[in-house]
């Protein structure tokens, strides 16, 4: 974290609150977090990204938020505008979650650029293993049926209520007890990271559909 | 999708490593993007002002000229940019609405004029942001009021076929419009006045004669006074018959505040003339007399001052029913205190409630006859606290009102101004726009001398002749010129020659003419004409006669049956290209006052004034001139052709000869 360059005043503020409570800091408080990222060559060398991709990311990722960092309110609404007949809060939420590696409640361009490079540039072994990241919720090591079904919750969700055939109540769950099937091969009711990545490997559609992270950027 | 969600769609596509796992069949295949266009810097050059974008931020609205390939008609290759001919400094808008997403208006920009940026640019207002939206809704409906404004005046221009009845609406409705209206207008004002004096003068006492005491005029001038009310009646009965003649729509006539007015102004003295004789409704019929005085109401169409008061109380409906509506809430409450603590004290006047109200009333208005008076000390507190907030009270609708007054009617003044500059604004602009008209009827006498230049064959005469006018006025004209030579009569017969002529712009002044004419004259018999070639003679002679005679003359021995005639007018008008004319070439016969263009060889050179009025030209032969930029006349009538053509010049001379 060395060449974070973090002007955080909201922190500063934080530090001296203590000190004088007043009513400057918390208009200070109000005050953007600016945040700068890396240099162009640090990001270059840490992402699989070319020079010329990380410019465009950037410039694209500075316009929709100027101040150089995302919070989730913000993450929620540009994600619910790629879907907007369903409720996409949830699943952006979980996204947000697997993106923010630090877990600092928002996301800097860094995270944004390293989660794409995984899921954009890496190999399918990385792949499922940011996938396993996002399922597991509660990031222990496993997914268990609650986390499986939060998330098969989630993802219906965006499809929202106007979808043929109409969906049911138990479609998550019905969905979530066929990929367990698929997925537990020891059968003691959660998955671990090894059985995902090798029931995925095995499986052909969904080694087929990897596929569509070919032409994204 | 708003901007920056272009540039998120990647990331919401790598998102999707969340469904595959949980998808029990294979994702379908992503689109290729087969173009890959490197992003590239764009370069866009308004009037001279360059902006640069990436060509993404651009794609982003891919519905606008911008966005779309619309932009590709506006590339100029050499210079590699897109070049757009219109304000930059709207521009700057617009572009930042690709860059941000939100389209702002600028507060300085003229409302009109970023309006048509936006329709140029392919961009609904709609989108505007929402700190900026409410101010350009404001803005547009300002203008839209006052370009209404500007159509209702349109109603003063007088149509060409309007009927009585319209005629007689439009007098009634806009008195300035022709003297009638205007002395229909004071005389039906000065009866309003009469009848209200005479209702007012009615009950003033007259003084003692012998045989009664005092009693009011009405009474001791009965008769005279009959008189004058049955007079008044009258006039006011047969103004609302005119107008509701005249109205285009009678139903909605009869139900409009005005007729309304007017019927009950008039409606006691008829129910007076029918009731007179029952002693017993004699009493309702005086009560009746008090309707008479609605009759100055009818003022309100002699003052827009009273109908802007009326509107404003109609449009301030709300507040005045709020303040009633506080008010009877204080009155109820006061009163009702008051008779409570007066209840104690001897000979109070407050008898009842409904007693206090005439007390409180009085005292909330600050008016305080003092026939009502409390006694005991809590009716003196309650009291001075009712005349306090009665202040209050009245005083807070009424700025509204008066701002709402004050609006309508500045509104109404701007109106008024806006109409008085109209005129002359518009007749400035007629001014420079029939200075075009008549450069083409102008430079239609260019075009003829430079004909019968080109038949005597001097150079440097053309290069005189060929004035200011620019590429685009030369074009405009000979635009003009093959309209003329299209607009050809359908009717070939001989007695209608004239029918078969190609027809001319000629100017208002002399149309009109032209109109009156045909419609008071006969055809003249040949002799006339005669005559009229002399004074045509003199005309051509080189006076600047500006008598419009001539022209009339002229006109009359054009409007002749034979056609020979009109050619020889022209021949003879063409007096001195005859010698010159060369094989299969002639007759332009233009005869205009005051400076006839016959007169090529006098006047070589010689720059034609401008005449905005009497330029005339009139329906004239054309013969075929090979070399002539108009279109050859289509086939005509056989006579005419065959006299203008040249090869049977000794015949036209021949029949100058006749002459």
């Amino acid at each position: 974290m060395d060449g974070k360059r973090l002007d955080t005043i909201s922190e500063r503020v934080d530090a001296a609150a203590v000190s004088a409570p007043d009513s400057i800091e918390d208009e200070l408080e109000l005050s953007t977090v600016r945040h700068r990222p890396e240099g162009l060559e640090q990001l270059e060398a840490q992402t699989r990204f070319s020079r010329k991709e990380l410019q465009i990311l950037y410039r694209g990722f500075k316009n929709e938020c100027p101040s150089g960092v995302v919070n989730e309110d913000t993450f929620k609404e540009i994600y619910a505008q790629f879907f907007p007949q369903g409720d996409a809060s949830t699943y952006a939420h979980f996204l947000f979650n697997a993106f923010d590696t630090d877990h600092n409640g928002s996301l800097s361009f860094e995270d944004f650029v390293m989660g794409l490079s995984i899921l954009l540039r890496g190999t399918v072994q990385e792949k499922l293993n940011w996938a396993f990241n996002l399922y597991d919720i509660n990031k222990d090591g496993y997914i268990t049926k609650e986390e499986m079904l939060d998330i098969m919750k989630a993802i219906y969700d965006m499809m929202g209520k106007c979808t043929y055939p109409v969906l049911k109540e138990e479609t998550p769950r019905q969905h979530v007890e066929v990929f367990f099937q698929k997925m537990d091969k020891n059968k003691d009711g959660v998955v671990t990271i090894d059985e995902f990545i090798d029931c995925c490997q095995n499986d052909e559609n969904i080694m087929r559909s990897m596929h569509i992270f070919e032409n994204v950027l | 999708m708003a901007t920056g969600t272009a540039a998120w769609l990647p990331f919401a596509r790598a998102a999707a490593i969340g469904w595959m796992p949980v998808a029990s069949c294979p994702m379908p295949l992503a689109p290729r993007d087969n173009s890959k266009k490197k992003d590239e810097l764009i370069m866009l050059n308004v009037s001279g002002r360059r902006f640069q974008t990436w060509r993404t931020t651009l794609d982003r609205y891919p519905d606008t000229l911008l966005g779309s390939s619309e932009k590709d008609f506006f590339y100029n290759e050499e210079a590699k940019e897109y070049f757009f001919d219109r304000d930059p400094d709207v521009f700057r808008s617009i572009l930042n609405f690709y860059r941000t997403g939100k389209l702002h208006y600028p507060r300085q920009e003229c409302i009109s004029a970023y309006d048509e940026e936006l329709t140029f640019f392919g961009i609904i207002p709609e989108i505007i942001g929402d700190c900026c939206y409410e101010e350009y809704k404001d803005r547009k409906r300002e203008n839209l009021e006052r370009l209404q404004d500007d159509q209702e005046d349109n109603k003063d221009m007088k149509l060409p076929n309007m009927t009585i009845r319209e005629t007689m609406w439009r007098a009634f409705e806009n008195p300035h419009t022709s003297t009638m209206a205007l002395v229909f207008y004071y005389v039906t004002g000065f009866f309003i006045a009469i009848s209200v004096i005479t209702n007012v003068v009615e009950t003033v006492p007259c003084g003692a004669t012998p045989h009664h005491k005092n009693m009011p005029c009405g009474e001791r001038y009965t008769v005279a006074f009959f008189c004058m009310d049955t007079a008044c009646v009258m006039i006011f009965t047969v103004e609302y018959l005119l107008r509701l003649f005249a109205a285009p729509s009678r139903y909605r006539f009869m139900r409009s505040v005005m007729s309304i007015i007017d019927v009950v102004a008039i409606l006691p003295y008829y129910i007076g003339l029918v009731m007179s004789n029952n002693e017993d409704v004699s009493g309702a019929f005086v009560t009746l007399r008090v309707f008479r005085v609605f009759r100055i109401f009818k003022f309100s169409r002699h003052s827009q001052g009273l109908r802007i008061l009326g509107y404003t109380l109609k449009s301030c409906a709300s507040e005045l029913g709020f303040l009633l509506f506080s008010l009877t809430m204080a009155i109820i409450i006061f009163a009702t205190v008051m008779f409570y603590a007066e209840k104690g004290s001897s000979s109070s006047k407050f008898t009842s409630i409904p007693a206090s109200f005439w007390y409180t009333i009085v005292t909330m208005t600050t008016l305080g006859y003092g026939d009502m008076v409390p006694k005991t000390i809590a009716g003196k507190i309650f009291g001075s606290i009712c005349s306090l907030s009665g202040v209050l009270v009245i005083a807070l609708p009424v700025p509204v009102i008066v701002s709402n007054f004050s609006r309508i009617y500045h509104q109404n003044q701007r109106a008024d101004k806006r109409r008085a500059q109209k005129k002359t604004r518009q007749a400035r602009i007629r001014i420079a726009k029939s200075g075009s008209a008549n450069a083409f009827l102008a430079s239609k006498h260019h075009g003829l001398l430079n004909e019968l230049l080109e038949l005597t064959g001097t150079e440097e005469d053309e290069q005189k002749l060929i004035r200011n006018t620019s590429l685009l006025e030369s074009q405009h004209h000979h635009l003009l010129h093959c309209l003329e030579k299209t607009t050809v009569g359908g009717l070939k017969h001989p007695m209608l020659a004239q029918a078969s002529l190609a027809h001319e712009f000629v100017d208002e002044h002399m149309f009109e003419q032209n109109c009156l004419e045909e419609a008071l004259q006969s055809y003249p018999s040949r002799s006339p004409s005669v005559s009229s070639q002399g004074s045509c003679t003199i005309c051509c002679c080189g006076s600047r006669s500006t008598s419009r005679n001539t022209a009339l003359h002229i006109q009359s021995s054009q409007l002749a049956v034979h056609p020979s005639s009109r050619s020889n007018l022209n021949l003879r008008a063409e007096d001195g290209s005859r010698v010159n004319c060369k094989g299969g070439q002639v007759t332009t016969a233009i005869i205009s006052l005051p400076s006839p263009p016959s007169l090529a060889p006098h006047r070589e050179g010689r720059h034609h004034p401008h005449h905005p009025t009497t330029t005339t030209i009139r329906p004239s032969h054309r013969g075929e001139h090979p070399r002539s930029p108009r279109a050859s006349r289509p086939p005509q009538a056989p006579h005419p052709p065959a006299s203008s053509r040249c090869p049977p010049s000794d015949r036209s001379l021949s029949v100058d000869r006749n002459f």
